[in-house]
């Protein structure tokens, strides 16, 4: 077991927590580096799994550290991505430029759903951006001008300071970059009173209150900075997929994006990435057994005779290449993780790492939830 | 010339007088105890102090000001800090982040400076922790600096509490129920911190209890209250002997 | 003129029913364990996809069909709280609301996998009936949606008024450690009630069926259903049904009198507007935690 010796009051204000840690940081820097030159195939996978992590930055800073927890940020998103083509495309304006206004809209977007919500409590402002998310949607398909409406439209590549970013590999660290930067700005913020002040919201509003928080401006703030954040990765996202339509961001992304911050681990910046790597890699996991696991099978039961062996390959194959499958599967770890690991990954991750520290004096109820019985979250 | 005034408080809730045309004054230096039976009104009055209820009738004077229409987040910024009968600390985070959230009404950074992090940020937070060490040590709460509140025992938790109010540093202290849950030890401990934090500390305590060895302890003055009446006034001795106060606790 | 008003009116209260009787297990299932369904839409979906099944698949008649499709989803209710629900009571909202939505991603891809991505009709004995009313077309299948919610409801406050069953329900939902203590096998209500929202969804789904088409995602009603009982004040059966009538109304009458697309939404700008006014709903009061 290695114990930190704390002799200055700095050292809890260092964005890691030890030069230990500082360390493996930098090796996952210099791994993330190499990853497209490791495995170039995946190029494109990994730049959404970046992405994503953005995502799913931003949907922790609301849900998981203000407690506020949204089913609409897939309409933070697609207004970052539409903002983000209209003002790179349609008006010309250099490629920075575009984002930080495109982060902006968005954040004002933010600061217009969290006006509101500050009168609702849990399911109900969950509801209200549900019907923000849903009314957005309808805007996307009806603002022909601004969104080329059902059409869509077709998304160029980045070109930043003259520099055109036609490649899967210069994008990919461009996406990196921005994950860099948002992870940093919001590490930043987490230390400091602000990100104190959320989280006291999320634990207990009335002590927050009285200890000087105004819920309003922190609820507000919250909700803006979540979706500038959003607003980024759907700029990203934009060039990501290359073609914009209103049904990329329904209900069903949103979903994701909370499923990304619940299997990753509520409550940590760890566990939205690792929700979102979960959430980028698993379509790519299945698209790879689409094309293996039926044969294989097959061979398998082939033991049983070559025609028990084909009808089984034929029924894989079935199963595997239904379109239907992947959201039965998000939903199946959706409410695995639910059930068994609330703490999702990072959760898991953290009692596996003490386990290892306090190898035979790891104790199971450490990490016992304490129920409550209490009827504290009813609404009347 | 007061430090703290309550002039006909009244709240209502429905067709029921919680609190009921209470006056009192407290004075800066004392500790002023409210006690009463249940549902006499006590904590009622200090969700009216710290403003989270809104007063059906009456004012309250804090330092000369009318505090009555402040809002409840910045009555820690005027120097009044409150627990809470039930605690209500921030219950995913560590000791120390609870205390360091008890300095939010002296922020001084604003939402940019934090996002980048700037030197002020840094030197603002190491002058805040300065601040919360001081508290940790006057309460002996350094074994626990690092524990998540959701691993600590209760008795731990009310001083966490206790510290946490302290840390902002107020003039005007309110503890609601400070012994309730606590062993006989830990409730002593507690009435040396409140004489401690009045003598050394130099903060008024407005206190509502029901431990009357708690009450005898440390109070300069007690307000008993029935109905959301007062009925008796005076030092812990005259109050408890007060023939109201027998008939009010005893159904007499 | 008059004539599309209350061609409009009866469609509005038509559909109105359905939401209002999707609402309506909401709201039994909040009452009862406190945890949100997100999934009850999907259970109406999986329950017109069964009567679909029985009668044209197996042709065993409309009436069977729609009884066995009600029973069988019923049941199905009840083991999902046996099996699943019922480990989360007692945990944070937040826990049950992505529990039921991860239930009906996979309702709904269960239901592609069983019934394929299709777009079905239900036939049934009433499809494509009309008679004349003052002056109006009134189609059957609307008809009959109006009257099985009408039935439905008055069944279920029998139900809750008069059968010791139905009183023990609401002893459970008002205090369960007290029911308990009174005898009531608490664990056991929850399953009814359970089985009863998803047996009510079934039925939505079956009188929903002729009027809409089948695919799989007709759960997605569900979200205007939300609107319904949200403006209703969640908690309350009367205001389910009222405001599952009032989002069908509005949707019906802004189709057709205000410009395209503001149909889809009307639903969703009428509930942000009561959630930001009485964020408690139409039919609520207003809830703080006590200190």
């Amino acid at each position: 077991m290695r114990f930190i010796f704390k002799i200055s009051y700095r050292q809890d204000l260092g964005l890691f927590r030890d030069r230990f840690q500082r360390d493996w940081y930098i090796a996952l820097l210099l791994g993330l580096l190499a990853l497209p030159v490791l495995l170039p195939d995946y190029r494109v996978d990994f730049s959404l799994m970046l992405i994503y992590g953005l995502c799913g930055v931003s949907l922790m800073v609301l849900a998981g550290y203000t407690g506020l927890v949204s089913l609409g940020h897939a309409a933070f998103l697609g207004i970052g991505a539409y903002a983000h083509v209209y003002f790179a495309q349609d008006m010309g304006l250099p490629w920075i430029v575009s984002i930080a206004l495109a982060a902006l809209v968005s954040a004002a977007a933010g600061g217009l759903v969290g006006l509101p919500a500050l009168r609702m409590t849990g399911i109900y402002l969950t509801i209200a951006t549900l019907a923000f998310a849903l009314i957005v949607q309808e805007v996307f398909n009806r603002w022909e001008s601004v969104t080329g409406g059902l059409k869509g439209k077709a998304v160029e590549r980045p070109t930043i300071f003259g520099v055109s970013l036609q490649d899967d590999t210069s994008f990919y660290f461009l996406c990196l970059a921005l994950l860099i930067a948002g992870l940093w700005l919001t590490r930043n913020v987490l230390r400091a009173p602000t990100g104190r002040a959320w989280v006291a919201i999320r634990d207990s509003e009335i002590a927050a209150q009285s200890m000087g928080v105004n819920l309003a401006v922190y609820k507000t703030l919250a909700f803006s900075y979540s979706a500038a954040l959003m607003g980024v990765a759907g700029a990203l996202f934009a060039h990501q997929v290359g073609f914009l339509a209103p049904d990329i961001f329904t209900v069903l992304l949103s979903i994701q994006f909370l499923l990304m911050v619940v299997v990753g681990g509520l409550g940590s910046l760890h566990g939205a990435i690792f929700g979102a790597i979960f959430v980028a890699l698993v379509p790519v996991g299945i698209s790879e057994a689409r094309d293996v696991m039926p044969e294989w099978l097959g061979r398998v039961f082939s033991v049983f005779g070559q025609d028990a062996g084909s009808a089984v390959a034929a029924a894989v194959d079935g199963f595997v290449k239904h379109p239907g499958l992947e959201p039965g599967i998000f939903g199946l770890v959706l409410v695995l993780f639910i059930l068994f690991e609330p703490q999702g990954f990072y959760g898991r991750w953290i009692k596996i790492k003490l386990y290892f520290s306090q190898f035979p004096l790891y104790k199971r109820a450490t990490f016992k939830r304490q129920k409550s019985y209490m009827r504290s979250e009813r609404l009347r | 010339m007061s430090f703290f005034r309550a002039d006909s408080l009244a709240m209502q809730f429905g067709g029921i007088k919680a609190v009921d045309e209470v006056s009192f004054e407290v004075e800066a230096g004392e500790v002023f105890t409210l006690i009463g039976p249940n549902g006499a009104g006590k904590t009622t009055i200090f969700n009216l102090v710290s403003r989270i209820y809104d007063p059906t009738s009456g004012r309250l004077l804090f330092e000369d000001e009318d505090i009555t229409e402040v809002p409840p987040h910045e009555i820690a910024g005027r120097g009044i800090a409150r627990t809470f009968q039930n605690i209500e600390l921030f219950e995913r985070a560590t000791v120390l982040q609870n205390l360091l959230l008890g300095r939010h009404a002296r922020k001084r950074s604003n939402f940019l400076e934090e996002l980048l992090f700037l030197p002020k940020v840094r030197r603002l937070e190491l002058e805040h922790r300065e601040a919360v060490e001081k508290v940790i040590d006057f309460l002996d709460l350094q074994s626990h600096r690092d524990s998540l509140i959701v691993n600590l025992p209760y008795g731990v938790r009310k001083v966490v509490e206790l510290a946490r109010a302290l840390c902002a540093e107020p003039k005007l202290l309110l503890l609601d129920e400070p012994s309730s849950g606590l062993n006989v030890e830990e409730t002593e401990d507690m009435a040396f911190w409140i004489q401690d934090i009045r003598e050394l500390l130099g903060i008024t305590v407005l206190m509502v209890e029901h431990d009357m060895s708690l009450v005898g302890a440390v109070s300069d003055r007690v307000l008993a209250l029935n109905y959301g009446r007062p009925i008796a006034m005076g030092t812990a001795g005259e109050v408890q002997a007060h023939p109201d106060v027998i008939a009010a606790f005893l159904g007499g | 003129m008059l004539g599309t008003v209350l061609q409009l009116l009866l469609n509005g209260l038509a559909v109105g029913c359905i939401y209002g009787l999707v609402a309506l297990g909401f709201v039994l299932i909040y009452k009862a364990t406190e945890l949100v369904n997100f999934a009850q839409g999907d259970l109406m979906m999986l329950g017109a996809f069964t009567c679909y099944m029985f009668t044209v698949w197996y042709g065993i008649g409309y009436w069977p069909a729609f009884a066995l499709s009600v029973a069988i989803i019923g049941l199905f209710g009840a083991a999902l709280d046996r099996i699943i629900l019922r480990r989360v009571i007692g945990q944070p909202q937040f826990a049950a609301v992505m529990l039921t939505i991860g239930l009906g991603a996979m309702f709904r891809s269960f239901a592609s996998m069983a019934w394929g991505s299709e777009i079905y009709t239900l036939p049934t004995p009433f499809s494509a009936q009309q008679s004349l009313v003052a002056g109006v077309s009134v189609s059957h299948e609307y008809l009959s949606i109006i009257a099985g919610t009408v039935i439905l409801c008055a069944v279920l406050y029998a139900f809750f008024t008069h059968t010791k069953l139905g009183v023990a329900m609401q002893a459970a939902s008002q205090n369960q450690l007290a029911a308990y203590y009174m005898g009531i096998p608490v664990k056991l209500v929850f399953s009814l009630i359970w089985a009863i929202s998803a047996g009510v969804a079934a039925i939505a789904g079956v009188l929903l069926a002729p009027v809409s088409l089948i695919d799989t995602n007709l759960g997605f009603i569900g979200l205007k259903a939300f609107a319904a009982a949200v403006l209703g004040g969640f908690g309350s059966i009367p205001g389910a049904l009222a405001g599952g009538l009032t989002i069908g109304l509005i949707e019906l009458f802004s189709g057709a009198y205000l410009p395209e697309g503001f149909k889809d939404v009307a639903a969703y700008v009428v509930l942000l507007i009561v959630l930001v006014l009485r964020p408690q709903g139409m039919f609520g009061t207003v809830g703080r935690k006590r200190v």
